[in-house]
């Protein structure tokens, strides 16, 4: 066997998983379809580690979450990507929503969650004098926080790369068969063998679930709409608003993201199209009639970037995580809402599960827990920038305007994985602003074809089918 | 004598774009009338732009050895406006090195049209060592 | 041959000018004439110019050298003009902040981060421009969406093309140019799509660009929706009704691998935000005085950052007069204080400066909301009397009103408001003035 574990799919779950896993003395291998980690629901997610007393307790995204809840501050640390426990208010604004109040206090009060409690109008308003008179009551809980997705997906990637994992991106799996007592895994340009394989891929669990031949479940895609708004608004709300919750869904949010930016949505609808990302003019004033009763002064002519991505849940709404009918073959599967929030207590279960399917799981006293910590120009002081450019001549250079970025970061993007435009977004925020690439877009694209010696014409925005430029053909008729 | 057609032209010497005519034979010929002008500027633009269209011509060539991959380069006078597609195709093979100075001439008389194609700038060639 | 050859960086100077574009080396060289001595010019790009590099189509430089220049070709004059006076351009080089006491926080290639003192400081920072997300065209993010500005750029600069088959938003100038410069380079522009009922650029653009290559223009008309996973394959159009609300019963579709979005150029007033000067709202630069000077004493801006122009000979003008009083505030010469407020009333967006002095000459720029044939042109004291008015032959938004003020206009008028109107030849209020002669 090439590998003891393969990881399909290279979302935050499955990333998670694999860092976990290179703890361990083992032969660790991820595929993922993409041409970089975190490519699917996981970058359009909406970056907030729930309080641990949203999901209820009698489920597995119960559970899950609050255990996920309390190992970010120790993942955050040691690998330096931005985490800050915000804190929430779940807010009524009729007496009949008091009930669902009551619902997530005693939830937390079953999980152990400390400090969540319910606050007044009085209360309410001192925190938060942007929120709107009208609401009545609000859950305030401390334990919520706010993180990229995408940082965080990158970061236990590498850490995990960094540790040993084989991460092979661009790998999309087609067949699985059973293969003496583990799998073969073909890919279009690769055979594969594993002993144990998990299924990590997020809207394509079931498929792949199928080609293992333990297809139990569909994955009924449900997909958010999320509106980044200027930065001007920053400071308007700090803590995530939630309306109060309905059965399906957390409801629209606002959300003040790590970064500054204040971010509202998701919508959720479900849609039979597992490729449909489009934002919709529905979307857009669903969300901000929403958001436009929870608080004045946030209108769409503050939106900055919009966007949309796919969750996967699947039928029974509930996470679907451990072994099948095959040997081998475990499932991580039905993602949604806890599943950022849950990802490194999934990765947890699913070694201890692993070892009681018969893995065995010896730690590695080299494993290296830290990553060294990213440079960040834009957040750093006047002397620490100054002493940062004199000493390596690659920051001296600024290629986001908006943002702050410096040449030397999107090096540094692209040495750590990035091979789009896209990616060195996720990875250094060069063209999230409010520019929205107008500036840095060529010079990232010089950077990523100087880095990998190609034209710019190769260069994607996210991939293969996403290029950018041309040149013109030369058998071409002229005009 | 035969058919007199009216030809439509835009008025580009002002704002108020005043919609001309021009009545003359098919094949352009013998201008008859021209209507429509609030000014003589734009009588003068209406024959002009009917007998003899010109157009100064802007595009930029394949340059090696400079800073950016491409010259611009303009007519030195405007060119007849039915020659603009080609010349801009002639342009497409050339390619010059740097240094090239603003106003040297790329093409002299392009495709016999009366004009040159002339740098519309400065390139200096980028020296070993320069990004 | 003309080239910046890198300088050492001083550790002050007289004047800082944030950008090198044409108003940036425009206001270096006045900064100069106006008692500067030390003056130093930050470019983000490799080669001073500005915009006007990549802007190859001629059109500049008709009012100022009576000539009809590219864009290089008036960008290199200014350069020309700004190393004949031995002025420090940097280029490759970013401002990052500017501080109370105006310490630049400066990024250079050579230096990394440093620190450098101006006594005065001038932002010529120019414009972006407005991008999809702002109209918040609804669809898919797939890769072939581009503003017409960067679509320029990579054509004219880089050699390449943003794609096969293009759709045009927006009937600006640039918008225009780049219908007629893509066809130019094989590449099909399918059409370009305006929402408003009339076009928005130049009428020498609409028939050297569109009419030319009988490329169509759809007035009344919007994008709504982008479509395309990986690559735009194509975007739906709709018209739009009287309130500019698509209909989209009678939406069609245009296949399409290029979208240029042209809606429109911002002033990049990032840095004036972050120095807390008080920006107008509707022009979206800062308040400015005769005499160029924002709200903070010794911080001056011109061109573009201030408010869009369509024309550069009149950056230039502008920039001239801020730099010259840049000078002015370093050797201690400004003039007196100025002592109206002019305010854009009636069709008028905006006029900048917002201040004049009625005892010196100015140029006042203001742009009309909409087009109106013949129009008077007016200013109107607190109390509603005229106390100036001129018949113009037109006015219409896209193309800037220049209204030159002379002593002799305001000698005898005391007041410290000044509305600016633009009203129709046969406003009723004409009866009421009837027997006051304009000056």
């Amino acid at each position: 066997m090439d590998y003891d574990v393969l990881i399909i799919g290279g979302g935050i779950v499955g990333c998670a998983i694999a860092r976990e896993l290179t703890r361990y003395q083992l032969r660790v291998a991820l595929c993922e379809k993409e041409v970089e980690v975190g490519f699917g629901a996981t970058k359009a997610n909406s970056g907030i580690i729930h309080g641990g007393h949203h999901a209820a307790p009698d489920t597995l995204k119960g559970r899950l979450e609050w255990e996920g809840n309390q190992l970010w501050d120790a993942l955050a640390q040691e690998l330096h990507f931005g985490f800050r426990r915000v804190g929430e208010l779940t807010v009524a604004l009729h007496a009949e929503q008091l009930p669902a109040l009551d619902k997530l206090l005693h939830h937390a009060a079953i999980k152990g969650v400390p400090g969540v409690e319910l606050w007044s109008p009085e209360r309410i308003r001192r925190a938060e004098p942007a929120l709107s008179p009208a609401i009545i009551a609000a859950v305030y809980a401390p334990t919520t926080g706010v993180v990229n997705p995408y940082e965080a997906c990158y970061a236990l990637a590498e850490s995990a790369v960094r540790n040993g994992l084989a991460l092979l991106t661009g790998f999309p799996v087609e067949r699985l068969h059973r293969y003496n007592d583990g799998w073969e895994v073909i890919t279009p340009s690769v055979r594969l063998t594993s002993r144990y394989l998990i299924n990590a891929a997020g809207l394509y669990a079931d498929e792949i679930a199928g080609l293992a031949g333990v297809r139990t479940f569909t994955i009924q895609p449900r997909k958010g709409e999320e509106y980044l708004l200027d930065k001007r608004l920053q400071g308007l709300v700090k803590h995530v608003i939630f309306p109060c919750p309905s059965p399906v869904s957390k409801g629209i949010l606002i959300i003040p993201t790590y970064d500054g930016t204040l971010m509202v949505g998701p919508t959720a609808e479900d849609t039979p199209d597992r490729a449909d990302l489009r934002t919709s003019t529905h979307g857009a004033q669903t969300v901000f009639a929403a958001v436009g009763q929870l608080v004045a002064g946030i209108s769409d002519k503050d939106v900055i970037a919009q966007f949309a991505g796919l969750r996967a849940p699947a039928s029974g709404e509930d996470f679907i995580i451990g072994p099948t009918a095959q040997p081998g073959f475990l499932n991580a599967a039905g993602i949604q809402s806890p599943g950022l929030t849950a990802a490194p207590a999934i990765a947890r279960l699913m070694v201890e599960l692993l070892r009681q399917e018969g893995l065995t799981l010896t730690p590695r006293d080299d494993f290296v827990a830290t990553l060294p910590r990213p440079v960040h120009f834009a957040t750093m002081s006047t002397q620490e920038q100054i002493a940062l450019t004199l000493r390596d001549p690659r920051y001296r250079r600024i290629v986001c305007r908006c943002e702050y970025v410096t040449e030397g970061e999107v090096l540094d993007a692209i040495a750590r994985g990035a091979a789009t435009l896209d990616g060195i977004k996720f990875r250094t925020r060069a063209g999230m602003g409010r520019c929205q690439g107008g500036f840095c877009t060529v010079r990232c694209m010089e950077l990523l074809a100087r880095a990998g010696g190609m034209a710019l014409t190769d260069v994607t925005k996210r991939g293969p089918g996403s290029w950018l430029v041309r040149t013109r053909d030369a058998q071409k008729e002229e005009p | 004598m035969s058919e007199i057609h009216t030809f439509h032209y835009l008025c580009i010497g002002c704002p108020l774009g005043c919609r001309l005519e021009v009545d003359a034979e098919p094949e352009r010929q013998s201008v008859v009338e021209v209507r429509g002008f609030a000014c003589r500027r734009g009588r003068e633009y209406a024959l002009q732009e009917h007998t003899a269209p010109r157009r100064i011509v802007t595009t930029t060539v394949a340059i090696t050895g400079a800073r950016w991959a491409r010259l611009p380069v303009r007519s030195s006078a405007p060119a007849p406006k039915d020659k603009v597609r080609a010349i801009c195709n002639a342009l497409r093979e050339l390619r010059v090195s740097a240094p090239v100075a603003m106003g040297d001439i790329i093409v002299s008389n392009i495709l016999d049209s009366g004009v040159d194609i002339v740098a519309s700038r400065d390139m200096a060639a980028l020296l070993p060592g320069d990004s | 041959m003309i080239t910046a050859a890198p300088r050492h960086l001083r550790a002050s100077y007289d004047v800082v000018i944030v950008g090198g574009g044409p108003a940036g080396l425009e206001a270096a060289v006045a900064a100069q004439a106006g008692g500067a001595t030390h003056v130093l010019v930050v470019d983000r790009e490799a080669e001073a110019g500005g915009i006007l590099l990549q802007c190859i189509h001629s059109g500049f430089g008709l009012h100022r050298f009576g000539a009809e220049l590219t864009g290089p070709e008036y960008a290199q004059r200014a350069l020309a003009q700004a190393l004949e006076h031995d002025i420090d351009i940097v280029t490759d080089a970013y401002v990052l902040d500017i501080d109370a006491q105006n310490r630049v926080k400066l990024m250079t290639t050579t230096e990394g981060v440093s620190l450098v003192d101006a006594r005065a400081v001038v932002l010529a920072m120019g414009a972006r421009e407005r991008t999809r997300a702002a109209i918040r065209i609804p669809g898919t993010r797939p890769a072939g969406v581009f503003t017409a500005g960067l679509a320029q750029r990579l054509v004219n600069l880089y050699g390449v093309l943003p794609g096969r088959r293009a759709v045009i938003l927006g009937s600006g100038d640039i918008g225009l140019i780049m219908a007629r410069r893509l066809t130019l380079e094989g590449v099909e522009v399918a059409g370009v799509f305006e929402i408003m009922p009339h076009a928005n650029g130049l009428n020498r653009n609409i028939v050297q660009c569109l009419h030319d290559f009988d490329i169509p223009l759809h007035l009344s008309t919007t994008i709504v929706e982008i479509h395309g996973a990986r690559r735009v394959n194509k975007v739906t159009v709709a018209p739009v009704d009287a309130a500019l609300q698509p209909c989209l019963d009678r939406a069609w579709e245009a296949p399409c691998d290029t979208v240029l979005v042209s809606i429109g150029l911002i002033p990049e007033n990032e840095l004036s935000q972050q120095m807390r000067l008080r920006l107008d709202p509707v022009t979206r630069g800062p308040v400015v005085t005769s005499a160029m000077e924002c709200s903070r004493n010794g911080v001056f801006a011109c061109g573009n950052v201030v408010h869009i122009h369509d024309i550069v000979d009149f950056v230039s003008s502008e920039a001239a007069l801020a730099g010259f009083s840049a000078g002015q505030f370093v050797t201690g010469a400004l003039p007196p204080p100025d002592n109206v407020r002019l305010l854009p009333g009636e069709n008028v967006a905006y006029c900048v400066p917002h201040t004049i002095a009625t005892e010196r000459e100015h140029t006042v720029y203001l742009r009309a909301r909409r087009l109106l044939d013949a129009p008077t042109l007016r200013l109107v004291d607190g109390a509603g009397a005229i106390v100036y008015e001129k018949r113009l032959r037109y006015v219409f938004p896209a193309e800037m009103v220049n209204l030159k003020l002379r002593p002799a206009i305001l000698q005898h008028f005391h007041g410290d408001v000044l509305r600016v109107e633009l009203v129709r030849h046969t406003d009723p209020r004409d009866e009421s003035t009837q027997g006051e002669a304009a000056p």
